[in-house]
């Protein structure tokens, strides 16, 4: 099949599906056809080819592409001059041979665990379309889910991958702080934030990942490290590993179907061992106030001058975010490296910790509240509970899907910082068990 | 650390906000409220956590 028919056949299956789901804000035909086009003559000429030539992806709509204003989520962001380049993470892809399809929808800023956006629409879950597809990576795991595209690139300050990923039941890798580029992307919070990619498996999540990688001068915060490519160990098993079941703040509160998500994950992997993370509510509550202050540094002055053009629910937080005292803030970062250093000593003895990604299913859309440890909270803020502990201090994260009753739940696989092989290859193992897997959704159509 | 009451927090924003230059409009107000209410909640679990004079902070974090 040649590259120009799959793209052909990718835009048409978006054409005819996204209107169930709202995953896409743009979509890119002529580029696609273009390049893919561009694929088929190298093939004929008998040139070299990358290892995801002629794959179909997309991107959340806070990667710049060029000719396209980088929207973040926003109505104030479309004002913005359209991109004159590519984000390095599509330029990357794309030099492997994959295609750009098209922008997805996004919560407004990333400030969202939820995919509801007042300006593009709700993105809906492709498994139940009155549900949330979570965010704020929404269409890039919508997408995914609802098979419109077998490759997606999300963003994570806190979550923005896994949350969706376990609400889609999508694979999602949320990388080692600094190993990917986020050069030419929409910035959330600089100390927090991550790019990386969202697929159907965990082989094409190390696929994206690997050709991702690499030192750029764009993003200081990028590592300076050379490519350490995990697909070659993928497939390695998991003899050895010392694999554990983070306990205490990650099991309280968790709702059923994430319960038995987590004993099945433990059951199949022979898991014995239960360990607690230090203080990891203080982690949570730290990443929550350097994200709420750091947020509101960076839109301050549309804050003041555009007030009304933001989500209420996104402006209301962001104002409050701004009058947060600095010495909390700097006790939140002073924290920080308190906590990373007590994590680490953990993984002196673990390989791997286990996780919920998320405390339930993809909740309805519009919910407000849920129950969690048997208080009532908002729905919103809270979501990323088990997520912004591990993102705080950088560590590379797989989620795997484990479909469950009524909906999938993703687990997060944790890894010691550069160590994503280790996650890649225990989702692997868990897919090839038959534990872990992106479950295909009722017809979209 | 000290939980200040509604009463006192709607003062304190009313102060910030004009401080900051940025406008609130009265039905904004209460939503506001109860974000920074949540976020000083949070932040009260860490304020107290014992930690040496020389600790550094991780303002661009390294993995």
């Amino acid at each position: 099949m040649s590259a120009s028919a799959v793209a052909a056949d990718t835009l048409t299956r978006i054409a005819r599906l996204n209107p169930a789901i709202n995953a896409f804000t743009d979509i890119l035909k002529e580029r696609a056809l273009a390049k893919a086009q561009a694929i088929d003559q190298t093939r004929s000429q008998g040139g070299p080819l990358g290892p995801l030539a002629g794959v179909p992806f997309a991107a959340k709509n806070l990667f710049d592409v060029a000719g396209l204003s980088t929207l973040a989520g926003s109505k104030i962001n479309r004002e913005r001059a359209p991109a004159t380049r590519d984000a390095t993470a599509l330029r990357r892809l794309e030099a492997a041979g994959a295609v750009l399809v098209g922008a997805l929808n996004m919560g407004e800023y990333a400030y969202d665990f939820t995919g509801e956006n007042v300006h593009y629409g709700d993105c809906r879950n492709p498994h139940d379309r009155s549900r949330m597809a979570g965010g704020s990576s929404s269409g890039s795991a919508a997408a995914v889910a609802g098979g419109l595209v077998p490759l997606s690139l999300g963003s994570d300050t806190n979550g923005s991958i896994r949350v969706p990923s376990s609400f889609c039941g999508v694979f999602g890798l949320k990388p080692t702080y600094g190993r990917l580029s986020r050069a030419g992307t929409f910035p959330f919070v600089a100390s927090l934030d991550h790019v990386g990619p969202l697929a159907r498996s965990a082989r094409d999540l190390a696929l994206a990942y690997d050709v991702m990688q690499g030192p750029d001068t764009d993003d200081p915060v990028c590592a300076d490290r050379p490519v350490e490519r995990a697909t070659p160990l993928l497939d390695t098993g998991i003899a050895g590993l010392r694999i554990a079941l983070a306990g205490g703040y990650f099991r309280a509160g968790v709702f059923p179907e994430v319960q038995t998500a987590l004993a099945r994950v433990a059951a199949t992997l022979a898991i014995k061992a239960e360990i607690e993370l230090p203080q990891p509510q203080m982690a949570r509550a730290a990443a929550y106030v350097i994200t709420a202050s750091e947020g509101a540094a960076l839109h301050l002055d549309r804050l003041r001058r555009r007030p009304r053009d933001f989500d209420p629910a996104v402006r209301d937080r962001l104002i409050a975010g701004a009058m947060i005292p600095a010495a909390l803030v700097v006790k939140a970062q002073k924290f920080r490296r308190w906590y990373r250093t007590r994590v680490l000593e953990l993984f002196e003895r673990w390989d791997a910790v286990l996780a919920p990604a998320t405390p339930c299913s993809a909740p309805a859309l519009g919910q407000q509240t849920f129950v969690l440890d048997k208080v009532e909270m908002a729905l919103r803020p809270n979501i990323g509970v088990y997520t912004q502990p591990i993102s705080f201090i950088g560590l590379p994260v797989v989620a795997a899907p484990v479909p469950v009753d009524p909906l999938v739940v993703a687990v997060q696989v944790i890894a010691a910082p550069w160590r994503e092989d280790i996650a890649l290859r225990i989702a692997r193992a868990l897919e090839q068990m038959g534990v872990a897997a992106a479950p295909r959704p009722p017809p979209l159509t | 650390m000290k939980t200040p009451d509604s009463d006192q927090l709607a003062q304190f924003i009313d102060a910030a906000a004009l401080l900051l230059n940025l406008p609130i409009e009265p039905a904004w107000k209460d939503a506001v409220k109860g974000h920074l209410e949540a976020t000083l909640r949070l932040a009260a679990s860490f304020a107290e956590f014992p930690l040496p004079d020389e600790a550094e902070p991780a303002p661009v974090f390294v993995a």
